[in-house]
């Protein structure tokens, strides 16, 4: 039973994760979109895109990290998903294509122009992804993903209310994440214009978004009882509630200027939504789908929980240091600059033995692995290869680059 | 583990759009592969580079380095796109692929997102580390991205691998049973040919892009200290990793030959089983044998079984519906070995001048090769990946599930393909424009150059 839950705990982490970093992402887009063409709105564009540039990569691979683990562990289930859902995730999927393209060609754009251009071209996919994965979260929510390929309904499966009312929401709760962590960061760079912008847009955003979740309830009840009651009841309420008062707690820590805790607090109450949802349906993953029945066997099981729990080990450290690194500010920091110093030139190595190693070693590769036929023969062969490329390298580089520093 | 309705509900659909959504497939696939060249070998030539400036103390290095790091980053984070897109299309367009197969391969693909994500961190660091991490920790932060460039090719070609040569599993009544990941994933001989093979071809590609655009700026002209350096680095690495390609090359084609030998007879446009088969040279394969081919006698048996009189297996051992489409793959595997041999001749060119006469060339010939070899290389690429793709059909996992089988039923896939290839046009643009602006600036000389000082 542990063993085939656990990678959905796994998956329904990255999920929590994604929408709490990769969301923050989208809602910074949703700013730059509304930000204006003053220099005001110039200003909210550039810091949005400096904070989030660092940590851009990163948060979006939470997303490649749900979809494997989810269709090594759940294959049917991601089979029915992906393929009832087609439309709506390929909309998605343009979404991050053009988010993801705007941070590529913002390092070639050099006038504030050609960067308010770039971004309110872009800017639109960061509204469209957070909403049609929000809409494609109804469709799983409200059983109309049945198990099969492309067995549900390419358009009503998500075009429904409850699942446009979960697309709002998504929409809703990036930019209330974004503003925190954007006034967050405004406040600890010192830009006092900005954090006052930030904080007015979260406590705005956040007003909003939880509006719409108190309001979203009675649609989910109109369009979808089932869902409605699980969600108020037993163990989906606890987190429904922790949700609501984390919720609230935010909102009040950034009335109160206190951002940083306001960031974490944020973070729960998104992932207590995440949690309520799971629990509200477990164990069933699609309908006439539990989690049991859509579990890949015992060893496919075991190799993803030991290598996310191996992965993590280094990925966690190395998480930790970049966002050390972007939270305190490093990335933002004047750079320190090299002193000039007098350039040593490079020793300009004679190739005379090294040359002559380098060939034999590729004769030694071309006779290992294209004469021979054993396998051994093969693998000594490529290693020659290779440490005729490393070797045929310094050879020459290092000679060639001795004589470009020192003219004869 | 499921009853008999779930093996009813991925049986296989009626997909009219089935060639579109391959097209779809190999479109994304295209597009991502020459950045994951980048990915490959990138790193570590802008790490080598860094690692020359903190040892010369010299400002061109330091300059360099940072520059081609930023394009770096730009490409990785195409990159980051155009893989997700291809991780998505694992669902949108093989949803039977994916949920009958998934826990055989998806570890791979696991371990691959892992492996993806350190790299994320560790660009991010890298490139917005400059000048704010000390000399030490920055050049240690871009080791991760060069270690990572390698496990996670190495990842997805075993997936590749096992879709070509699979096994670790046993099929019964549509369902998988007795899975052994790792059994299939990486014990598979498969695997190494193809890794190496790509691995390889990271460094040709890229190391022929970059080298170029230095040749372009001598032709247009620009020629000094710091474009001599940036051409020498990548072209060195470039024109030996192209030599090295040649016997690997070698060794994949006789691997398939073994493996998959319909495969083989394909790229050949061999028919009938031969004994002391001949190597064609192009030609068209008409009417179940190749028109206008020039003939080499008894070569492909010397080069798959290094023997005068072996036998090679031709297509007639199986019945036509489980041929590949021979013209594609023959006409893309001569596409790539002819490009991998020009490659070959400018690399020999390059090394011989280095060897006897201890310069760069100077033939403007020479120049205005290189600028054409970095769009051949990629040529070469997408070719030898058309073999192995095309090469398998119509197979998706090779002998045990047809491409046909494994598509989705969902409508709609020509739009799709039309919104996507409008969307990579538009990046594609956009990419384009975003380098040049990075190309733009030269690099200006220190107002002493304190190397020729030291020198005089």
């Amino acid at each position: 039973m542990l063993l085939r839950s656990l990678p959905l705990v796994f998956v329904l982490a990255g999920v929590a994760l994604y929408t709490v970093l990769g969301g923050a992402d989208f809602g910074a887009g949703f700013w730059q979109l509304l930000a204006g063409r003053n220099e005001r709105g110039e200003r909210v564009r550039e810091f949005a895109h400096h904070s989030m540039g660092p940590v851009w990569e990163a948060n979006h691979v939470w997303l490649i990290f749900v979809l494997t683990v989810f269709w090594t562990s759940y294959p049917k289930a991601f089979g029915s998903i992906a393929s009832t859902l087609a439309v709506v995730l390929f909309i998605a999927l343009l979404g991050i294509i053009f988010r993801g393209a705007a941070y590529a060609f913002r390092s070639g754009a050099s006038t504030d122009r050609e960067l308010a251009r770039i971004d309110t071209i872009f800017s639109f996919s960061s509204i469209l992804t957070p909403f049609a994965l929000g809409a494609a979260v109804g469709a799983i929510a409200t059983n109309r993903v049945p198990v099969g390929n492309a067995a549900g309904h390419l358009f009503s499966s998500w075009l429904n209310p409850t699942s446009i009312f979960i697309g709002v929401l998504a929409v809703a709760s990036c930019a209330y994440l974004a503003a925190v962590y954007l006034a967050a960061d405004a406040a600890r760079d010192g830009h006092e214009a900005l954090e006052r912008d930030f904080r007015l847009r979260a406590l705005g955003a956040g007003v909003l978004a939880g509006a719409t979740a108190i309001g979203g309830i009675f649609i989910v009840n109109a369009d979808y009882h089932t869902l409605f009651h699980s969600l108020l009841s037993g163990r989906a309420l606890a987190a429904v509630i922790v949700s609501f008062l984390a919720g609230l707690v935010t909102l009040m820590l950034v009335y109160d200027r206190r951002y940083e805790p306001a960031r974490y607090c944020a973070a729960i109450a998104v992932a207590a939504i995440v949690a309520g949802w799971a629990l509200a349906r477990w164990p069933t993953i699609l309908p006439g789908l539990t989690v049991d029945q859509a579990a890949a066997g015992h060893d496919t099981l075991v190799w993803v929980i030991v290598c996310v729990l191996g992965g993590s080990v280094i990925l966690f450290p190395s998480l930790a240091f970049l966002f050390r690194l972007a939270l305190a500010g490093r990335f933002q920091a004047a750079e320190s600059t090299v002193p000039d110093e007098i350039a040593q030139p490079l020793r300009a190595i004679r190739p005379g033995l090294l040359a002559r190693l380098v060939v034999a070693l590729l004769i030694a590769g071309f006779g290992l692995l294209n004469i021979a036929n054993a396998q051994w023969a093969h693998a000594v062969g490529v290693v020659c290869l290779v440490c005729f490329v490393v070797l045929g390298f310094r050879a020459i580089v290092f000679s060639a680059l001795g004589e470009q520093t020192t003219p004869k | 583990m499921g009853g008999p309705s779930l093996a009813a509900a991925f049986a296989p659909v009626d997909q009219h759009y089935l060639l579109e959504a391959r097209q779809m497939q190999a479109l994304s696939f295209s597009v991502h592969i020459v950045l994951v060249c980048f990915g490959i070998s990138f790193p570590a030539m802008v790490l080598f580079v860094e690692w020359l400036g903190q040892r010369t103390r010299d400002r061109l290095y330091l300059t360099l380095a940072r520059r081609w790091s930023k394009v770096m980053l730009v490409l990785f984070g195409v990159g980051v796109i155009t893989g997700t897109v291809l991780s998505f299309e694992m669902g949108l367009l093989w949803p039977n692929f994916t949920g009958t197969f998934g826990s055989v391969f998806g570890v791979g693909f696991a371990i691959e997102g892992f492996s993806f994500f350190m790299e994320a961190i560790f660009i991010g660091i890298y490139v917005y580390g400059w000048g704010r991490l000390s000399a030490r920790v920055h050049m240690l932060s871009g080791i991760p991205i060069v270690i990572t460039g390698f496990t996670g090719s190495l990842m997805v070609i075993a997936v590749n691998a096992w879709m070509n040569h699979p096994g670790g599993f046993q099929l019964r009544g549509g369902h998988v049973t007795h899975v052994d990941p790792f059994k299939a994933l990486f014990g598979n001989t498969y695997l190494w040919h193809e890794l190496m093979h790509m691995y390889v071809a990271g460094y040709v590609v890229s190391g022929f892009i970059l080298a170029g655009c230095y040749a372009y700026s001598r032709l247009r002209g620009r020629w000094g200290r710091y474009e001599r350096v940036a051409l020498t680095i990548p072209l060195t690495v470039a024109a030996l990793a192209t030599i090295a390609e040649g016997p690997i090359g070698d060794w994949a084609a006789r691997d398939v030959a073994s493996t998959q030998p319909i495969k083989l007879a394909a790229m050949e446009g061999l028919y009938k089983t031969t004994k002391g088969a001949p190597e064609h040279l192009l030609g068209w394969y008409t009417g179940n044998h190749l028109e206008y081919a020039i003939q080499i006698p008894h070569l492909l048996s010397l080069l798959t079984d290094h023997s005068w009189n072996g036998t090679v297996q031709g297509l007639a051992t199986v019945p036509p519906s489980q041929r590949p489409p021979v013209n594609v793959v023959h006409w893309s595997f001569q596409i790539m070995v002819g490009i991998g041999t020009l490659l070959a001749l400018l690399a020999v060119v390059y090394l011989a001048i280095w060897i006897w006469k201890k310069r760069l060339p100077e033939s403007t010939w020479f120049y205005r090769a290189l600028v054409v070899a970095g769009p051949l290389a990629v040529a070469a690429l997408i070719s030898g990946w058309v073999v192995t793709e095309v090469g398998r059909q119509p197979w998706v996992v090779y002998g045990v599930m047809r491409t046909d089988a494994a598509v989705t039923g969902a409508h709609g896939i020509p739009i799709g393909y039309g919104a996507l290839a409008a969307a990579y046009l538009v990046v594609a643009c956009g990419l384009a424009w975003a380098l040049r602006r990075l190309a733009r600036a030269p690099f200006e000389e220190p107002v002493e150059p304190p190397a020729q000082l030291q020198a005089a």
